[in-house]
């Protein structure tokens, strides 16, 4: 089975966001940067089928420069080979170029199965799969947690709200876009991250003309909608004060 | 004219419908709103929809709309949207509309929004309000190219009972559709719960809820002393599950359990969108969480910045007082 899996580099979880001059992006220079968690596990789904069913994994983002640190580590994890779609703006470009770049990139390979995270951790679109799917001319289903691949054929648990799950079927080739969860992570041995140095990245430029669909005014950080009252002090005096405002105020004790 | 897509399953309305028809009310200033329902037999749910102020309440069925499918869906609405021409469509951000609803508008080549909370007027059009980076920055973003937009609203972003109803039921309508069978690439089965739910955390008056910040299982043991202290069931964000710490059915949030308990605790938690959704009704948050500025406190009532692994035990020594 060919194997695709679609990942983006986005700013770390502990990142604190700093906004940029015009405060319509955050300051790139001060982010740190890793592999979007969904997507991790959506690789990690791809290199168990391929374990299963041989083939290859190739490892697919579009962004700039430094993405090929999470591509690189993707090839440590176990990847066989990485498309880097280099573009110093798309790293903040909305869903519709995002996946325009990547289904000119990913089209000629003519792949099996395409996964993708369910939504990244940075803009949070949760489009870039089904998009995809839509410019691959693939079905799609979405928020997996299981992938049976027998024959040609998909058989995938996907997730609904509230506990519910629905197992769906479907022809290959096909996109899914990958539920965290769904398996347990591997990390990169020593042994990896030398193989990974010789693996290829091949590195190719946007399509010239994407236009997006939408464009950001301006960033903020989040207005408190409740009074928050914050109890400063060490850890006793702290403890001490809340069960007291828990038991006097709020009467929730 | 705003155009919502309302949601149904088995002829039972999602009752987020109505918080978007609430928003599309809000919106409209003037210009009409239509509600539009697919499905395979949508006649009961129309009517219970037609209470609303709109302008006409659109039944989009076909029998090859049930079960739903995202082909189904999107050849089915990308014909009837084309035909009513609206400037906006706008549905709840629900799991469904996430799985069709971004084919439905790159088919169309139309913007799509998603996950937003707020609207307001910003230069003659609207700007959409959205989280980004886990909640941390909020963007104020506006579609382009040619209408219809299409808009997603966060679950909570409006008051279903908000929605303004009218003196008479309104007009409903039907608009034919063709679905080829044979052009629906997926095959559903029928949905199902992976076990009963053991604990049904909706009921619980005090609940103790852990996240990350908690760094490891064996932790969890502190946790569940906190929990102990206060009288209230463990629970956890969809992390600690994911990694099998505590079981699914313990989770709170978009994926596991809604609650609104007396007093809710949240443990380490930064709070991300799809865990506030299942918490933010409770009566009384507090948050405890080393980083201040983690989205978690906007939604608290109480809030300490702090290390929960010096907090936590100090807690339990005032609670056994």
């Amino acid at each position: 089975m060919k194997i695709a899996v679609c990942i983006k580099q986005v700013p770390t979880r502990e990142w604190q966001p700093r906004l940029n001059d015009t405060k319509t992006w955050i300051r790139d220079q001060d982010a740190s940067y890793e592999m979007n968690e969904p997507d991790a596990y959506a690789l990690e789904e791809g290199l168990r089928l391929k374990e299963k069913h041989g083939g290859e994994v190739v490892v697919c983002s579009a962004g700039p420069a430094r993405a090929a640190q999470v591509l690189r580590e993707a090839l440590a994890r176990g990847a066989d080979r990485a498309i880097h779609v280099e573009d110093e703006q798309i790293g903040a470009a909305d869903a519709f170029v995002v996946t325009e770049a990547l289904a000119a990139a990913m089209r000629e390979e003519q792949f099996d199965l395409v996964l993708t995270g369910l939504q990244s951790d940075d803009q949070g679109f949760a489009q870039t799969g089904v998009i995809l799917a839509e410019r691959l001319g693939m079905p799609h289903a979405t928020i997996i947690m299981e992938v049976q691949a027998a024959d040609g054929r998909l058989r995938v648990k996907r997730e609904l709200e509230g506990g519910w799950f629905q197992w769906i079927a479907m022809s290959l080739p096909a996109v899914l876009t990958i539920q965290s969860g769904i398996n347990q992570l591997r990390y990169a041995t020593l042994k990896g991250i030398m193989a990974a140095k010789k693996k290829e990245i091949r590195k190719v430029a946007a399509p010239a003309g994407l236009s997006a669909r939408q464009r950001i005014l301006k960033l903020d950080f989040p207005e408190k909608g409740k009074k928050t009252q914050m109890i400063a002090g060490g850890p006793e005096e702290a403890a001490r004060e809340l069960v007291r405002r828990l038991r006097e105020e709020a009467r929730a004790l | 004219m705003i155009l919502v897509i309302a949601e149904q399953k088995n002829g039972t309305l999602n009752r987020a419908s109505w918080e978007t028809i609430a928003i599309a009310q809000q919106m409209a200033g003037g210009q009409p709103v239509k509600v539009a329902i697919p499905g395979g037999a949508v006649g009961p749910v129309a009517q219970e929809l037609a209470a609303a102020k709109v302008a006409e309440v659109v039944r989009i069925e076909h029998e090859a709309l049930e079960p739903y499918t995202p082909d189904g869906f999107t050849l089915a609405l990308s014909a009837v949207i084309g035909q009513l021409a609206p400037q906006y469509v706008l549905l709840p951000h629900t799991y469904q509309t996430r799985d069709f609803v971004p084919k439905l508008a790159a088919r169309m080549g139309r913007a799509l929004v998603t996950d937003c909370t707020a609207f307001r007027p910003e230069g003659g059009a609207l700007a959409f309000a959205r989280p980004m980076f886990q909640g941390k920055l909020v963007a104020q973003v506006v579609p382009e190219g040619d209408a219809p937009h299409f808009v997603t609203f966060q679950i909570g972003a409006a008051r279903a009972d908000a929605v303004v109803k009218g003196d008479a039921p309104a007009a409903v309508t039907t608009v034919p559709v063709t679905v080829a069978r044979a052009a629906i690439r997926q095959q559903p089965e029928a949905p199902f719960q992976e076990a009963k739910q053991a604990v049904d955390l909706s009921q619980a008056e005090r609940i103790v809820a852990v996240g990350r910040g908690i760094k490891s299982q064996e932790n969890l043991e502190l946790a569940r002393k906190v929990a102990a202290a206060f009288g209230a069931e463990l629970a956890a964000s969809r992390p600690i599950c994911d990694a099998g710490w505590l079981p699914m059915e313990r989770q709170i949030g978009s994926s596991g359990q809604t609650v609104a308990p007396k007093l809710y605790v949240a443990l380490g938690i930064s709070g991300a969108i799809q865990h506030l959704v299942g918490m933010k009704g409770s009566r009384t948050i507090v948050a405890i969480n080393k980083d201040a500025e983690a989205p978690i406190f906007e939604v608290a009532d109480y809030g300490i910045a702090g290390d929960l692994f010096e907090i936590a035990p100090a807690l339990i020594a005032e609670l056994g007082k």
